[in-house]
């Protein structure tokens, strides 16, 4: 309603410029987007400065400990090995999760693209792990693969071992519930983006003679590929971010001591405000580094249409 | 899920794909192998695999909410409800399911209205600096919660909504506003504009054309993005932890605050079933949304495997 008032009202004193400015997408349709706009810099933007603000207001004893003044708090980050050593531990966790991630659910999505009975059902019980959240996830695993779990007891009932495995409070528990959360996720995604590969084109390959090998080869996987490093992006994103399971069933003062709980215990333990907002930044900073570096890669891939969309 | 291994090839047999499958392994039309691939049993057992870790954990859960006591045998000795009866006290859960949901459908509400409009511009039209707004909306899904959420935590506490059941609702709009933005972007791209546009040619206005044309329209799209900012707002952790408080904790925050209490913490039996509790409202939603949406259509347009 009001797009329409503001430009005929508008049109009256200056028609062409307002033409022109329609010509190139500029109109009062764009007023529709401002509620979001506003919304994003309001609670997103300017946070995000303010929080940017704080790391150069380090408190005093940062700077008495590590100098430099307006940046002590990247020194400290960089310098004190406590905090920087949480960058590798993130990475350690965060890379093999999300590429296992990945390469797991290639072969199920290419298994499962057919249609056969339950299906639907199966796909139903592969969202079950969202609805699980992170801390379910945690509890469970501390009690199915504790010590005196269900797991341990049916590998030494059937003699596979003789003590239990130590799988959670350490870097594997934090991996199990990673992949718990993070498989599921990249399933979908992947098999949404294989049926948007059109099935004529290695259909097409087929009548001219290309076994199963060339097709996923030279048909779908390259048509895949740019797919694939979404998916990657967006798993990573999901396991750099771990925080929760970190803490719960991971070993939170040591090998899964990530980025995400050195931040909070700046925030939320030591009420250091300046350093809690420097590792956060430092953390998307780094996140970012690794989505650019795939992206990059992705760009040297097939762009366009995938031909399922038509 | 053996049970779904036995009839997919039941189900092959009676589709016309079977002429398909058989001329795969070099049979003759209409029979097929009896013995499956080593690719096929690779992907069985995957997710054989994963669904055992996936039951075995909901289940113990399960067994661990009800079991009285249970410690080192396969299962406990005795089953009681008395621990839902004690967390359900003991943590206030009415007033934290009440938060949970207040929050949740809040923030629905406020992320379709602000989000929509604002995609049906990005779906429809360009204009310059188009990519900017983009990143603008892309970066809170990118970024780690975490890496924005305390900045914005101590902004909120700055402003003194610390704590506060208004907070949570803010801090979990971030992320949905433009996660409704996203999911929504596609599926107005796929209504054809000429329908707009016959509407706008036989008279009707902006907002005509939304509530007569799109609004109908957008219903499905509309549902998915709304049951996956629930189901997300209800998991939600990290933001809400940041700057929630004891009275506007919701379930998932209860339930790691629970775990993490001092001293011990609680007996894990009311962990367990307050988390049961946890799962069955998200089973529910869960529910609810497969009935509107196939799970894969929310990236992108399904489309079955032709039958050639």
């Amino acid at each position: 309603m009001t797009a329409t008032t503001v430009t005929s009202s508008r049109s009256k004193s200056s028609a062409s410029l307002s033409h022109r400015l329609a010509e190139r997408g500029v109109s009062a349709r764009l007023l529709l987007l401002a509620p979001a706009v506003v919304f994003g810099v309001a609670l997103f933007v300017y946070p995000f400065l303010y929080g940017l603000g704080l790391t150069f207001q380090p408190l005093p004893a940062t700077q008495d400990t590590f100098g430099g003044g307006l940046f002590a708090n990247y020194l400290a980050f960089f310098r004190d090995s406590f905090t920087f050593d949480s960058v590798w531990i993130t990475m350690r966790l965060a890379l093999p999760v999300a590429l296992f991630n990945v390469l797991i659910s290639i072969p199920i999505a290419f298994k499962l693209r057919n249609k056969f009975r339950g299906k639907r059902n199966l796909q139903a019980l592969l969202v079950l792990p969202i609805t699980l959240g992170t801390v379910l996830t945690a509890q469970g695993l501390l009690i199915f693969a504790g010590r005196q779990g269900w797991l341990n007891r049916f590998l030494i009932e059937i003699g596979l071992i003789d003590q239990p495995l130590q799988l959670v409070n350490n870097y594997w528990g934090v991996v199990f519930s990673l992949v718990i959360s993070g498989f599921p996720f990249a399933y979908l995604l992947i098999s949404s983006y294989l049926s948007g590969i059109d099935p004529s084109l290695e259909a097409a390959a087929k009548t001219l003679g290309a076994n199963w090998k060339q097709r996923f080869l030279r048909i779908t996987l390259p048509l895949l590929a740019p797919g694939l490093a979404t998916t990657f992006i967006l798993t990573f994103v999901l396991a750099f971010s771990v925080f929760p399971s970190a803490r719960l069933v991971g070993d939170a003062t040591g090998e899964t001591r990530v980025l995400a709980l050195m931040a909070y215990r700046s925030f939320a333990e030591q009420l250091d405000y300046a350093m809690a907002s420097t590792i956060a930044i430092m953390m998307g900073v780094v996140e970012l580094i690794v989505i650019a570096i795939v992206f990059l890669g992705r760009s040297f891939l097939y762009k366009g249409s995938t031909g399922g969309k038509g | 899920m053996s049970n779904t291994t036995a009839a997919a090839p039941a189900a092959v047999a009676e589709s016309p794909k079977t002429v398909n499958a058989a001329r795969r392994s070099g049979l003759p039309p209409g029979e097929k192998s009896l013995v499956a691939s080593p690719g096929t049993w690779f992907v069985w057992a995957g997710i054989a695999a994963f669904f055992i870790f996936l039951f075995g954990i909901v289940l113990s859960v399960l067994v661990d909410s009800l079991g009285k006591p249970w410690f080192n045998t396969w299962l406990p000795e005795n089953f009681t409800t008395s621990w839902y009866q004690q967390a359900w006290t003991r943590f206030n859960l009415t007033h934290i399911m009440g938060v949970t949901l207040l929050v949740a459908f809040t923030v629905i509400i406020v992320s379709v209205i602000i989000g929509v409009p604002a995609s049906y511009v990005l779906a429809r039209t360009s204009f310059p600096g188009k990519n900017l707004v983009l990143v603008l909306f892309l970066l809170p899904i990118l970024i780690p919660p975490i890496t924005f959420g305390i900045p914005l935590a101590t902004v909120m506490y700055n402003f003194g909504l610390g704590r506060t059941v208004l907070a949570v609702i803010l801090v979990n709009l971030v992320p949905s506003v433009p996660f409704v933005i996203i999911t929504m972007t596609p599926f107005i791209e796929q209504i054809n504009p000429a329908i707009e546009n016959a509407a706008r040619m036989c008279g009707a206005n902006t907002r005509r054309i939304f509530t007569r044309i799109l609004g109908p329209l957008l219903v499905p799209g509309i549902l998915a993005a709304s049951i996956l900012v629930l189901v997300r707002t209800v998991g939600m952790f990290d933001l809400t932890f940041l700057v929630s408080g004891p009275n506007s904790d919701t379930l998932v925050v209860a339930i790691y605050r629970a775990m993490t209490a001092a001293g011990g913490g609680e007996s894990r039996q009311l962990i367990s079933a307050m988390g049961v509790l946890y799962t069955a409202l998200m089973l529910i939603i869960l529910i609810i949304a497969l009935r509107f949406i196939n799970p894969t259509q929310l990236v992108a347009q399904v489309k079955e495997a032709r039958e050639d």
